[in-house]
């Protein structure tokens, strides 16, 4: 599952819509599981209708006078699939996502988390081979915004075709995706992994967009096992799998170890400076790397460089926890 | 409970309105008054009225489905096409709405009359010619009404959420599935206001027709020609009962389509 993650009008949601095939190409290819769906120097362009991708839409376009059942019988029906079949198949996917009871009601009177339950088996009714989610979280309440992303991954991972997701929010990127893309202004700023992009931001907008320190582990009542080495504690306990935020202005640096109220101290080194206007941001790689937030003045005290050793402290009320 | 604010107003203000509103009622009153109450299904079981009754709703009829067969594909064309001259076809489609209807019946004379444009050539191949016959009187009024027709389905598909015709096709469907399972089914209460409305008009079309298609009874004498011609030979009491046939007729119309033209429903 990769991510493109960018600022609005950066020019995801087109990128979608290309490889969905509602807008052509002007020049590039499209190619999925080695077939070319488009190639505009070749002529060739295979129309939405023809494409196996299913697409799930900002605000799910279920259609109106249609009920849920058959919102996810229509893509069967449209390829071909006789009335009994796709309403039976459709009925599976309604209660796979465990809306089965929801099967005659009309999208108008779903709530947003069921709306958006029904648009994803009606796009994954069909059996896309490639499918497109277009900012899947963003038109949902912000209370119930996590659990329906936690479910989102839980349901993707069962999904044997390739997902793309598009989004602003770069949790919602962090968290449901193996891949980031940075997009900006239309073009491609930097892609990796979402550790690698966290950790080197190659611009402004990327070091800001994901301008927290977000570690993923394992909790056991207060103390969290870092993905990739070293503990944190924190003030709330908790258990199961979570993400951590440490905001970089709440990591303190140190010239020696420092014995005081933050219950996390580690060593490490210092792996990169950046001067972002006022502040300075220092990579510090140790177990776990996080990126502190100083002063230039602070920088200058320390006479922080490059590969010298710091100590860093947070404290475990400056952890923020929550499910992965 | 808070008391809406009165607002000032003044005698003059009130006794215009109170003529406007005199304006229309009094005509109305007229003809209630002169309801020949006692006769009026007398006067509705003669044949030649019943005759004119069954040809308006026939020629309504046929006209309103020829509107719809003809002007759905015109409202699409004009909603979702880009292509130049469409404002021009657009005014001209819609033209007939704000013509004389007497001056149609004559453009439709000079197109498909005996020497018209292509009248002309097919009344020499076949001898078959529209003026003062009963085709004629379809063709007048689906002219007078289809703009009705084109006017409410674009505005329907114009206002529709394009996007939904994308989601289908994202899903599968051919443009002919998209637009039979999801554009028709999501623009029809503009289909349904537009058909409504355009059988109103072509119920109630007099100009036109009478220039185009003649007032012969049992071929093009529909019900407003006939109210025309009573009153004009003086058999007041069967325009009036027709009169306000068509007045019942009118005012079901506006019931079936208040909300959505008329102001508040």
């Amino acid at each position: 599952m990769a991510a493109l993650l960018g600022p609005n009008g950066a020019g995801k949601t087109t990128i979608l819509r290309a490889l969905a095939g509602l807008v052509p190409l002007a020049e590039g290819r499209v190619v999925l599981d080695g077939r070319v769906l488009e190639d505009p120097a070749r002529r060739l362009r295979v129309p939405p209708e023809r494409r196996p991708v299913g697409m799930v839409f900002q605000d799910y376009l279920l259609f109106p006078h249609l009920s849920a059942l058959e919102n996810v019988a229509f893509g069967l029906r449209a390829r071909g699939v006789g009335r009994a079949p796709a309403r039976r198949a459709a009925a599976e996917w309604l209660a796979r996502l465990g809306l089965g009871t929801q099967a005659e009601v009309r999208p108008a009177r779903l709530s947003g988390g069921q709306q958006q339950r029904v648009a994803l088996a009606r796009a994954l009714a069909i059996d896309p081979r490639l499918l497109l989610l277009d900012e899947p979280l963003s038109a949902l309440d912000v209370s119930i915004r996590a659990e329906v992303r936690r479910d989102l991954r839980r349901r993707l991972r069962d999904f044997t075709g390739v997902s793309l997701l598009v989004t602003h929010d770069p949790l919602e990127a962090i968290a449901l995706a193996d891949r980031l893309v940075v997009i900006e202004g239309g073009r491609v700023v930097q892609a990796g992994t979402p550790a690698e992009v966290t950790r080197h931001p190659r611009s402004p907008y990327v070091a800001d967009l994901v301008g927290v320190n977000l570690l993923r582990g394992r909790m056991h009542e207060n103390v969290i096992e870092v993905e990739g080495g070293g503990r944190l504690q924190v003030a709330r306990a908790g258990d199961g799998e979570v993400l951590a935020v440490v905001p970089p202005s709440s990591v303190s640096l140190w010239r020696s170890r420092p014995f005081g109220s933050p219950r996390n101290v580690w060593s490490g080194h210092v792996s990169g400076l950046d001067w972002l206007g006022d502040r300075a941001r220092v990579r510090v790689s140790g177990r776990p790397s996080l990126v502190a937030e100083v002063t230039p003045a602070a920088v200058a005290e320390l006479g922080l460089v490059e590969g010298m050793e710091v100590w860093v402290s947070v404290k475990a009320t400056e952890v923020r926890v929550y499910p992965a | 409970m808070v008391r809406p604010p009165t607002q000032p107003f003044s005698p003059v203000l009130l006794v215009l309105a109170g003529l406007g509103a005199l304006f229309f009622v009094l005509p109305l009153a007229g003809l209630a008054v002169q309801m020949p109450w006692r006769s009026t299904l007398q006067i509705l079981a003669d044949p030649g009225v019943r005759t004119a009754l069954e040809l308006s709703l026939v020629a309504s009829l046929a006209s309103t489905a020829l509107a719809c067969l003809l002007g759905v594909p015109l409202a699409w064309v004009l909603a979702r096409l880009r292509f130049p001259g469409r404002e021009l076809l657009r005014g001209v489609a819609i033209l007939p709405m704000v013509l004389p209807p007497v001056v149609g019946g004559v453009a439709l004379l000079l197109a498909f009359g005996r020497r018209g444009l292509v009248g002309g050539p097919v009344a020499t191949a076949t001898g078959f010619g529209l003026p003062f016959t009963t085709p004629g009187v379809i063709v007048a009024e689906t002219f007078v009404a289809m703009p009705f027709l084109v006017i409410t389905v674009e505005a329907g598909l114009r206002s529709m959420d394009v996007r939904f015709e994308e989601a289908a096709r994202t899903l599968g469907a051919s443009r002919w599935t998209v637009l039979r399972r999801v554009t028709l089914p999501l623009i029809r209460p503009s289909l349904v206001a537009g058909a409504v409305l355009a059988w109103s008009r072509a119920l109630g079309e007099f100009g036109a027709t009478i220039t185009f298609a003649g007032n012969f009874p049992g071929t093009t004498q529909t019900v407003p020609l006939a109210i025309y011609i009573d009153l004009d030979s003086g058999r007041l009491p069967v325009a009036v009962v027709l009169s306000l046939l068509m007045i019942v007729v009118s005012l079901a119309v506006m019931v079936a389509l208040r909300g959505r033209y008329l102001g508040d429903g």
